[in-house]
């Protein structure tokens, strides 16, 4: 039974649902090192999802559904920025209110386009790469061939060094931990903060562009939390790219863990526990103290 | 000698008040020069300006005899100007290196190219005595070396005016003169550095010019050597101020506050206070001297019932207090001015109402069974107000938005109102001015004469000078001295301070 469990479908199971963690987390993760609380990312995955949808059925071009998504989340997350860099509303509230706003826009344009208060017509999937091994498993090379994964492995080590080893990177902390100190050095505390949250726009918007391809279509509120638990990521990962990247795994890992086991005769109310106790565990256990940026969440205010 | 700044006739308000009334100072290239005023005398505003943080509603700026335009941080560091804010404006997860090239990075392929900087602020370090771990957390270094940390930065960004906002206020005497050494270097270098501070020995000691501002507006500029810290308090307070404190002979009566053979270790495990003993009469001021970081705050803690001694008794007026709950030992007679007044003296974003009956909040007087009584409160905040001079008079105003000195009042008030018979005052006039000073000592004398028994620590050996009528010197969390009267020399205290007197003999005894 547990070579059944473990096979590499399971495998694919998990990095599938790992993702679009994944890509909204580092984006959490952006957003938050420059001191702007991102709970929008459930919407901007949202928006993203609905926009790569749309690209991609009127163009038939899968890259630009892909560039679409990417749109769809920048533009949302420019909304959250405006609100919460230049007007200093509260972050959670500016968050809260796009989400409700993603789930109506779409749902009405859905209607339009689509006549369909449920889902969309049905998309093409993103083309592969051929990688030559594993090819007697359609499936999984479909998946570890799709260019979006392998986009996030590439993007997951890249943000670990831009956010440790760059200027960028520096300044983005500093700005998040004390925007006074950066100012002080000449550093516009504003210009760097839109540069977490729209960075945060693209790579969700790239989460939900990957869920719409995966599902081959958009349907209703198809982000279905992950925005939350990406940030529950980023948390467990302690803001850090690669660790909210490893938080992530665990979560997809704990969840296709649940899809596996349901047809296993185990009550199903154990089974869907094992994501929310596996959560429980790593947090209480194993992770420590996470400390969040310094001026997270705290609009900087230049003359007081 | 040519001016290094100009600030001609400038004007800032916010919104109720004029912060600077055109205001007009020249500093002279490659001079010190201090700039001395009570808090909020706008000092720090008008160095703020300078440094691009504020815009001026009026006035110019002339920096090496041309006419700028500064309008952002930015602005001011491309000019040559550098500033350590009295409130470091550091980014503590960040290494001291990270922290010093911040904004001036030195890349190579997008990547920081950390190793070549670290060689240059290596060599600008130990040219102007700047020791500092370069890879350690600021964090996790003490404020003496997060200055240091500030004045490199200043220096790394090729700043030739440096502005330092009261840096002596967090520093312990010995750091001070240390401070005052790298001072000297980087005039010797032809910098120009402006002081701002009201410690009038540190003017006197270091400074070529001085400037007094009061009230928004510079009311006296003078050099040096041609004045004295009399004259100077007279213009920064606007009348006479005592520089010593005035009290009568102790009238002690029998021991109040006895503290018998404690042992305190802490969570590293570390042995902080080392069976020490001591006593206080009612009536008296005991001064405990030492240099900081020698258990001087875990013992007012452990008396305050903040901490709880490992061994060892505690008694006020013949009561046990050890293993009591802060709030119990309220009750039992104690007052407390705690060292970190932000930390722990106050409740930061609350009004001065409010702060003004912390631990008192449940008596009857404050409150009925359910709710407040909101006018007692405001009433007893009025009276406090007028009787310890708090500005603003309003008991509705933020202690955050007070200066020092008055959130220092506030905590003295609410302490001195709950009628106790001990009083441990840590660090009473830490960042006070000196109106605010001479009002403090004045109470803590008061006090005394009132037949309470005071415990002062403080780092200030001028303080515990004049107010102490007993001196006990704390060096590795053991009593290694006590004087009978104040009669003692600085450097007499300086020498059990260090550990190079009266130890040995302790250690013998002790181990």
């Amino acid at each position: 039974m547990i070579s059944q469990i473990f096979s590499l479908a399971f495998l694919a199971q998990t990095i599938r649902i790992t993702v679009p963690y994944s890509l909204a987390s580092l984006g959490g993760v952006y957003s938050e090192r420059g001191g702007v609380v991102n709970i929008a990312l459930e919407g901007i995955i949202l928006n993203g999802a609905f926009c790569a949808t749309v690209g991609t059925y009127y163009t038939g071009s899968a890259l630009f559904g892909v560039i679409c998504g990417i749109a769809g989340g920048l533009l949302t997350a420019l909304i959250h920025a405006v609100v919460s860099i230049h007007i200093k509303a509260d972050q959670i509230i500016s968050g809260i209110a796009i989400n409700l706003f993603a789930v109506g826009i779409t749902k009405f344009v859905l209607e339009i386009l689509f006549h369909s208060s449920s889902n969309s017509d049905r998309i093409p999937g993103l083309p592969h790469i051929h990688l030559g091994f594993i090819e007697n498993q359609p499936d999984v090379a479909r998946l570890l061939g799709n260019p979006l994964v392998l986009l996030t492995i590439i993007i997951v080590i890249a943000s670990q060094f831009i956010i440790f080893k760059t200027r960028f990177g520096l300044r983005l902390r500093a700005v998040g931990e004390n925007p006074e100190a950066a100012d002080t050095v000449g550093i516009s505390v504003t210009l760097y903060r839109y540069y977490g949250v729209l960075i945060s726009g693209v790579l969700a918007g790239l989460a939900g562009a990957w869920l719409a391809f995966d599902q081959h279509s958009f349907t209703d509120g198809m982000s279905a939390g992950r925005g939350y638990i990406a940030l529950a990521a980023m948390i467990v990962g302690k803001w850090n790219p690669l660790g909210a990247a490893a938080a992530c795994l665990l979560f997809g890992f704990a969840e296709s863990l649940q899809i596996q086991l349901q047809g296993a005769g185990l009550p199903t109310q154990f089974i869907q526990m094992i994501p929310y106790v596996a959560t429980i565990i790593v947090l209480a256990g194993f992770i420590g103290k996470a400390v969040a940026p310094g001026a997270d969440g705290v609009p900087y205010e230049k003359e007081k | 000698m040519p001016y290094a700044i100009e600030l001609l006739n400038i004007t800032k308000r916010f919104a109720r008040t004029v912060a600077n009334d055109n205001v007009t100072l020249r500093v002279q290239s490659g001079s010190i020069h201090a700039l001395v005023g009570e808090n909020g005398a706008g000092k720090t505003t008008l160095m703020e300006t300078l440094y691009g943080l504020y815009q001026p509603d009026a006035g110019k700026i002339r920096i090496h005899e041309k006419e700028v335009s500064i309008r952002t941080p930015h602005d001011s560091i491309t000019l040559g100007i550098g500033m350590v804010h009295q409130h470091f404006m550091l980014v503590p997860p960040l290494t001291v290196l990270e922290n010093i090239v911040l904004g001036a990075e030195t890349t190579s392929h997008a990547l920081l190219d950390l190793r070549k900087t670290t060689a240059e602020i290596s060599e600008l370090a130990s040219r102007f005595g700047l020791s500092v771990p370069l890879t350690e957390k600021v964090e996790n270094i003490g404020v003496g070396t997060q200055q240091r940390v500030e004045i490199l930065k200043a220096i790394y960004r090729k700043a030739d005016i440096l502005v330092l906002d009261e840096p002596t206020a967090v520093l312990t005497p010995q750091e001070s003169v240390q401070l005052f050494r790298i001072l000297s270097e980087l005039k010797e270098e032809g910098k120009t550095i402006v002081l701002i501070t009201h410690k009038l020995n540190e003017v006197m000691a270091i400074s070529d010019h001085v400037s007094v501002m009061r009230k928004g507006k510079i009311v006296g500029e003078v050099e040096t050597a041609r004045t004295t810290p009399q004259d100077l308090a007279q213009m920064m307070v606007g009348r006479p101020v005592l520089l010593r404190v005035e009290k009568g002979e102790k009238k002690p009566g029998g021991p109040m506050l006895v503290v018998n053979d404690v042992s305190y270790v802490d969570r590293r495990g570390i042995g902080v206070l080392k069976n020490l003993s001591v006593e206080i009469a009612s009536g008296e001021i005991l001064g405990i001297a030492g240099v900081e970081g020698n258990g001087q705050s875990q013992l007012a803690e452990c008396i305050a019932g903040l901490l709880k001694p490992t061994s060892g008794s505690i008694t006020i007026d013949g009561i046990q207090i050890v293993g009591l709950t802060a709030h119990e030992v309220f009750a039992r007679g104690l007052a407390h001015v705690p060292e970190d007044r932000i930390k722990r003296g106050l409740v930061i974003d609350m009004n001065i109402k409010e702060n003004m009956i912390l631990g008192m909040h449940a008596q009857q007087r404050f409150s009925s069974r359910l709710a407040l009584n909101r006018k007692a409160i405001t009433e007893n905040a009025r009276l406090l107000i007028t009787k310890f001079d708090v500005r603003p008079m309003d008991p509705e105003a933020i202690a955050r938005g007070l200066s020092g000195g008055n959130q220092q009042k506030v905590i003295i008030a609410r302490e001195l109102s709950r009628n106790a018979q001990v009083i441990v005052a840590s660090q009473p006039t830490r960042g006070v001015d000196i109106g605010g000073i001479e009002f403090i000592h004045r109470t803590l004398v008061q006090a005394r004469d009132s037949g309470k028994a005071v415990l002062l620590v403080s780092a200030d050996l001028n303080e515990i000078l004049s107010l102490s009528d007993r001196i006990a010197v704390m060096y590795g969390g053991r009593i290694v001295k006590v004087f009978p009267d104040n009669k003692v020399e600085e450097s007499e205290l300086g020498l059990y301070m260090t550990g190079s007197k009266g130890n040995a003999a302790q250690e013998a005894q002790g181990d």
